[in-house]
């Protein structure tokens, strides 16, 4: 055991992944990486007849699939660690109120895949216990009545909004070994750019993940060319540039620099305004498209800062700005 | 010649309302406030009854119309209470209106779930 931290980073030697369940919504069924998800719904209700219980069903859905792929029960599982976007986690907290195992919630908004990685990954890594599921999710119509406004609604949006992603994702990390490990990871700091505009989180968001770049970076004395891709997790279009032009300012001009918010969408022809957002945009692409290129061995290394921005209306309404925060998990095939 | 008026103000009114929200960050609950007290304002002498007349339905149908309907209720009842009439004749003009807003609202609920 010779990892140990390095600033805010930490090399991860014995934490693997040894399968991912995913489950997304009709929206992004239609997407580019429509076909490579376990499960996709015709509507926002997933069977159920809220859209909470819809948000839920999807969960639990993608836990099914996971622990299906892995051969294991969900009580073989020493923890779960589930972040989503609801107010008191509910999604997370009801679900497991139906699997008798010890649960955390975490909240790191849209941040939450890399978050509750990042977590379990310690967890892991400083042999406290052998495996842990990581459920993320979120839900275009329960978040948007919860942060801005209902879908029904009908509010006309702005240009600057996202799209916040339907889906959720379960995630079983091991001390076993498969072929792919988690290979280190950058914990966040919080960063306020003095925005206030709960349409424009993109733009809001990309000081927190230019930060956290930086920081894995300098921690662990690399740069973009160390991975095949790099990825971050909801800036969407603006945000997207908005980092690319923080980077340029460094003179650093990446080729291999994506937004999951704008791999998600077919964001042309998709009515999804600048790109995708919430918990499960960076969870579905990484764990569909960049997981699929590990275990192909087409990439060797990817590193997905997942953004979130720590927005509470009620916070908004007190006039206060958004302070944002990226955290960072790099994965890597096992040689 | 009647329904062009009526068209051009209504349309007036929503072009001004679509420039605010496009280039502010007032919401749509800022705006419609903000109508209805311009509305209401525009009742000192008699500014909004003009426009009723040159515009009919025009000036009634946008948002504006209920902050002038409240202010013309409440008028009317000071007229007979004094100044309580204000809080007592404020909805009379309106009632209608909000009732009607309440009562489809509960019926489309009834009935409609809302797709995603």
């Amino acid at each position: 055991m010779s990892s140990h931290f390095l600033g805010n980073s930490c090399l991860i030697e014995n934490v693997y992944i040894a399968s991912a369940g995913l489950t997304a919504g009709m929206v992004e069924a239609q997407g580019p990486l429509g076909q490579k998800f376990d499960k996709t719904y015709e509507d926002h209700y997933c069977g159920e007849d809220s859209f909470e219980k819809g948000e839920r069903k999807m969960l639990q859905d993608a836990l099914n699939f996971c622990l299906q792929k892995a051969k294991k029960k969900d009580k073989d599982i020493d923890l779960y660690i589930g972040s989503d976007l609801l107010n008191q986690n509910v999604t997370v907290s009801y679900l497991m109120r139906n699997i008798a195992r010890p649960a955390f919630n975490v909240y790191g908004a849209c941040s939450g895949f890399a978050l509750s990685n990042a977590l379990a990954a310690l967890l892991i890594e400083g042999q406290c216990i052998d495996n842990v599921v990581t459920l993320v999710s979120s839900h275009n119509a329960t978040a948007e009545r919860q942060y801005r406004f209902p879908v029904e609604y009908g509010i006309q949006k702005k240009d600057t909004t996202t799209f916040t992603a339907t889906g959720a994702v379960a995630t079983l990390l091991t001390n076993k070994p498969t072929n792919i490990k988690v290979e280190s990871i950058t914990l966040g700091r919080i960063i306020d750019y003095k925005q206030n505009d709960p349409n424009d989180m993109g733009r809001a968001m990309a000081p927190a993940a230019y930060d956290t770049l930086m920081t894995h970076f300098h921690d662990l004395n690399r740069g973009f060319d160390d991975y095949d891709q790099v990825v971050t997790g909801d800036l969407s279009q603006y945000g997207h540039e908005l980092l690319k032009e923080m980077l340029a300012q460094k003179k650093i001009y990446p080729k291999n620099y994506d937004d999951c918010g704008c791999l998600l969408y077919d964001i042309h022809n998709q009515d999804v305004f600048q790109g995708g957002s919430g918990c499960a945009c960076s969870a579905l692409v990484s764990m569909s498209y960049f997981y699929e290129k590990l275990l192909n061995k087409e990439m060797k290394r990817v590193l997905i800062v997942s953004t979130g921005a720590l927005l509470s209306p009620m916070m908004t309404f007190q006039k206060e700005t958004i302070p944002c925060v990226a955290h960072a998990i790099s994965l890597e095939v096992v040689e | 010649m009647n329904y062009l008026l009526a068209f051009l103000f209504s349309g007036f009114v929503c072009l001004i309302a679509q420039l605010i929200y496009e280039k502010t960050k007032l919401t749509p609950g800022h705006i419609c406030s903000l109508f209805v007290v311009i509305g209401s304002f525009l009742d000192l002498f008699h500014i909004y009854d003009q426009l009723v007349k040159i515009f009919h339905a025009g000036a009634l149908i946008p948002i504006t119309s209920f902050g002038h309907s409240l202010m013309h209720g409440a008028m009317a009842a000071t007229q007979q209470y004094g100044i309580f009439g204000i809080a007592m004749g404020m909805f009379d003009l309106t009632a209608a209106g909000i009732s009607a807003a309440i009562l489809f609202s509960f019926l489309v609920a009834i009935i409609f779930k809302p797709k995603s």
